[in-house]
């Protein structure tokens, strides 16, 4: 007459599928999903995939140069001579290692630091970590990493730096919110009366249940970093030529419009590519980690 | 008493079902019920039994483009509510029937003031009537309502904000909502259970004695037999979104007959003796996919085959004493 | 009304970090390598005028030192001098800031607008064609960056189908007003140059309509989705319940509580406008303190660079004050709760 009680093992499978339904409902966080393992994929394995993956270096055929978008050359050729369909591939290798690498960082910082600043809230932690915040917010993100790059020599590495320091204060700010309402839940004063130490309750207790709005926000920021990365290189900051960048290729292309439209409208529609991809697979992850949570 | 005249609600054979992943939750299974001009009735059941959703059908204030309602009729003085158009609905709403809310937090805008939402309620059941309602007409009404549901200083409790008031007073003003035009019907959806028992106690006091004054029927929600038998005439027992049984108070107490009736009042604990109350054993059943017929046999003690295959009727054991029960047409 | 000291609050925070982010700023320009004399004068100058540069830029004093200098200077309104213009800073700034500014406003304007009316419809004709149409839109919207908006508007407008000016802020041969709030618009309005008011619409359309794609269709679908989770509320069933009719139910007590996400996020929305403003007003030429700002950056032009950053970031606090203050007034608890913390 009773139900069964449900074993561990038995939940997870049963909330993957109920996750995956609620993923899935929405037709479009599948197509994001399918676009960003298509960058994922074609970024990896670059070298192999494109036509012609020698391009994406220092690469000149100026017989070449200028060619309508054909069979032979998907997107056309640059002024250069350049395959623009492999260069935009292989622009998405440092794409993805910027995102990864300045999320990589400033999450955990960001994160760490909002933890920090939401539990001791109101003591001196709270107020020196959250003002440091505040003055990093105080300018809106481009403008920030774009002095802090152009500051520096303009190279990949200078430009992952700059929008790393930038970037960690939102993690913070989204932590803080929810560490310091979290920290007055009766299950975090039941650990603290029981004797837990702060090492314990901070990362035990308050962050797994921080973990849905965290995974949230770093499906949606790989575009966004993507994006400011493409606005950095759009100006001739980051990635240096001849390796492709994305902006870059969009700035450079600029100069031949209108006759050779494709020089800059391809790499401006893979950046568009990519955003919608992450933007609607970001979206499919918020639907599934917040109703699931009440 | 039984006359056609004064039947001012009649629910026949309602069943309402909400759209969800995998199908209907099939809630309400057939309800009927009835309420009189001055009646005073009470609809008992469990938490999830579909109570609320049988008086969310009533007004049809369900989630929009949720619900489904398959079958059933809702007749206020002989006309079919489910039919009605938007200006017959609103005029039922503002000066026919009323509902209270279970929570008078969730039921208030919290980003209006008192006097804007209370106003609101009274302009637009005025305005069905008068071309022009004036603004202090308004004001006037409005602060009449708060004093009959005994709100300290009404006036200035017009330009506060609901989180500003107490629990208790936020369930006064709701109740003052529902009274602020003469209707003749109220529905009280558990009033005063996410309060404190004093509270709750007043509320209930509150509602008997507009309920006297005024000759208003009401329908009282509540999962406490107590509550039930002190403040109504005739109680309904619903389980599982189908009414098992309805007598008149002191009938029922007297000689209950279905066993889930039974079962509720087995399950009161005694101040005078008899050890630990015997509860119901089991779970209200899956609406998703119920029993095909009686909802209550899977944790019935006497359940036949017959129980099994199809859902019994109400059937009429004494008089004004129904019963939905194989068990009591034997 | 504690909405006075709420302010009052928040005004000294915005003080204080304001300074914080000069010094942030300051070290940052200061502790980088490069000369900056040495860039000023170019590779071939003289080695001794380099050096009377550096003397007077303070160069060869220590870094509390020279942030002593600046600040000096700042509070006097003297932002240093421009490597690249030769002039005050200061004097640039007057010079762009309100091109700017017009395009910012304007662009605000457009997109708060538009999300709300977007939204609601959204909302109202939810799983509708309509509904589903503005959700396209959104995806879309959201994920073509502002510069790509530009460059298309540029290669649509510039060369296929010229209806509006792509480049600068007034077409030649149009008089331009007398600079009273710097904004063409408005000048021109004052002065009752319509010509002039024309021209100077017809060229914000294009890099405004750029600017407020993004955050406009974010907007909308914030105020959709609140709208959409207010919709099952309790207190909306409460409130036709109980006789309200229902487009006045939709109207007033489903959009006020929903506008609230929306107004949240504006701040931030404001703040990718002006951020976005750097590209955009590169490629559309538009003589702005973004487009100073960038050659600033690409030319180590330290005081410009100093000055356009804690520019903006006044203007952004600013921006983050407004903005709360509409939340507040539109929610009462955050305006009237007493235990409430920072």
């Amino acid at each position: 007459m009773g139900v069964s009680l449900p074993t561990p093992k038995f939940m997870f499978w049963k909330n993957l599928g109920r996750s995956w339904y609620k993923f899935s409902r929405n037709r479009l966080s599948v197509v994001g999903l399918v676009i960003v393992l298509v960058v994922i994929v074609s970024a990896i394995f670059a070298p192999w995939i494109t036509p012609y993956p020698e391009h994406a270096g220092p690469f000149v055929d100026f017989a070449n140069a200028e060619l309508r978008p054909s069979l032979r050359y998907l997107c056309g050729t640059d002024n250069m001579g350049r395959d623009i369909f492999s260069r935009i591939i292989f622009a998405f290798q440092d794409a993805l290692l910027m995102a990864i690498v300045v999320l990589g960082l400033a999450v955990p910082l960001g994160v760490l630091l909002g933890l920090l600043a939401g539990y001791f809230q109101g003591r001196w932690a709270d107020t020196i970590i959250m003002r440091i915040t505040d003055i990093f917010l105080a300018v809106p993100p481009l403008i920030l990493a774009l002095a802090v790059a152009a500051m520096l020599k303009p190279n990949l590495m200078n430009s992952m730096i700059a929008i790393t320091v930038m970037w960690w204060p939102w993690y913070t700010r989204l932590l803080y919110g929810t560490a310091s309402s979290i920290k007055n839940e009766y299950f975090v004063i039941a650990a603290e009366l029981t004797g837990a130490n702060k090492f314990h309750i901070i990362f035990r207790e308050i962050l797994p249940n921080c973990l849905s709005p965290i995974f949230t926000k770093v499906a949606l920021d790989v575009g966004w970093v993507i994006l400011l990365e493409a606005s950095l290189s759009f100006v001739g900051l980051g990635q240096q030529p001849p390796t492709p960048a994305l902006g870059q290729m969009v700035s450079d292309g600029a100069r031949y419009m209108p006759t050779y439209w494709w020089m800059t409208i391809f790499p401006a529609l893979a950046i568009v590519f990519i955003l919608l991809g992450f933007n609607l697979m970001g979206d499919g992850i918020r639907d599934m980690l917040e109703t699931s949570r009440g | 008493m039984e006359t056609k005249e004064n039947v001012l609600l009649d629910i026949k054979d309602l069943h309402t079902w909400y759209r969800v992943y995998g199908g209907y939750l099939k809630v309400l299974n057939g309800i009927n019920l009835i309420v009189r001009e001055g009646e005073r009735v009470s609809l008992v059941g469990e938490a999830g039994c579909g109570k609320t959703t049988t008086m969310k059908s009533i007004l049809r204030i369900l989630p929009p483009g949720d619900f489904l309602i398959p079958k059933g009729e809702i007749c206020y003085r002989g006309k079919d509510i489910l039919k009605m158009n938007s200006r017959e609905i609103q005029r039922l709403r503002s000066q026919e029937i009323a509902m209270i809310f279970q929570d008078p937090t969730a039921a208030l805008n919290s980003v209006f003031t008192i006097g804007t939402q209370i106003g609101d309620v009274v302009k637009y059941s005025l305005a069905l009537e008068e071309k022009r309602v004036h603004k202090e007409k308004i004001k006037m009404l409005s602060v009449k309502a708060l004093k009959e549901v005994s709100l300290p200083d009404p006036e200035r409790m017009l330009v506060n904000y609901p989180f500003q008031l107490s629990g208790g007073m936020r369930q006064r003003v709701c109740i003052a909502m529902a009274i602020s035009s003469s209707r003749n019907l109220l529905i009280a959806d558990e009033p005063g259970t996410s309060l404190d028992v004093t509270i709750q106690d007043q509320i209930l006091r509150l509602l008997r004695e507009i309920v006297e004054k005024k000759g208003t029927s009401i329908i009282l929600i509540t999962h406490s037999l107590g509550v039930a038998r002190e403040m109504t005439d005739r109680i309904y027992v619903m389980y599982a979104g189908t009414i098992v049984e309805t007598a008149l108070t002191k009938d029922l107490f007297k000689n209950p007959v279905h066993p889930y009736t039974k079962g509720l009042l087995a399950s009161v604990p005694k101040l005078s003796g008899g050890g630990l109350a015997k509860g119901i054993p089991g779970r209200i059943p899956d609406y998703l996919n119920p029993p095909q017929g009686c909802r209550f046999q899977p944790r019935c003690e006497y359940a036949t085959p017959s129980c099994v295959e199809t859902p019994p009727q109400l059937f009429e054991v004494e008089k004004g004493h129904l019963v939905a029960c194989y068990l009591a047409q034997r | 009304m504690k909405l006075g000291s709420f302010l009052l609050r928040r005004f000294l925070l915005s003080i204080f970090v304001i300074i914080g982010l000069s010094i942030v700023i300051f070290v940052i320009a200061r502790v980088v390598p490069g000369d900056p004399a040495r860039m000023a004068l170019g590779p071939r100058a003289p080695e001794e005028v380099v050096q009377t540069l550096r003397k007077e830029m303070y160069l060869d004093k220590p870094l509390p030192e020279q942030y002593f200098y600046w600040i000096k200077g700042v509070v006097r309104g003297d932002f240093g001098h421009s490597l690249v213009s030769k002039r005050l800073v200061l004097d640039d700034i007057k010079e762009y800031f309100p091109a700017t500014m017009e395009l910012a406003i304007f662009a605000g304007i457009l997109m708060v607008f538009f999300a709300i009316l977007l939204g609601v419809l959204a909302a109202q004709y939810k799983d509708t064609w309509v509904d589903n149409l503005i959700r396209i839109a959104s995806y879309f919207g959201v994920a073509i960056p502002a510069f790509v908006v530009a460059i298309v508007f540029m290669l649509v407008f510039g060369y296929y189908w010229p209806i509006l000016p792509v480049l600068g802020r007034l077409s030649p041969g149009i008089t331009s007003p007398r600079t009273i709030t710097g904004l063409l618009t408005l000048d021109s309005l004052i002065e009752g140059n319509f010509p002039a008011f024309w021209d100077a619409l017809k060229h914000m359309i294009l890099p405004a309509v750029a600017l407020s794609l993004g955050g406009l269709f974010q907007e909308a679908r914030i105020t959709r989705s609140s709208m959409v989770d207010n919709m099952h509320k309790d207190f909306l069933a409460a409130e036709r319940g109980y006789g309200i009719p229902e487009k006045t139910v939709m109207s007033k007590y489903l959009l006020k509580p929903s506008l609230i996400s929306t107004v949240s996020i504006m701040g931030l929305d404001f703040a990718s406008l002006l951020s976005n403003a750097f590209l955009v007003e590169l490629i559309f030429n538009w003589p702005g303190i973004s487009r100073y700002g960038i050659n600033a950056m690409l030319h180590k032009d330290l005081d410009a660079i100093s000055a356009v950053i804690v520019v903006f970031g006044v203007v952004f606090m600013v921006t983050n004050i407004i903005v709360d203050v509409i939340v507040a007034l539109l929610d009462p608890r955050i305006r009237l709760s007493t235990a409430r913390d920072v």
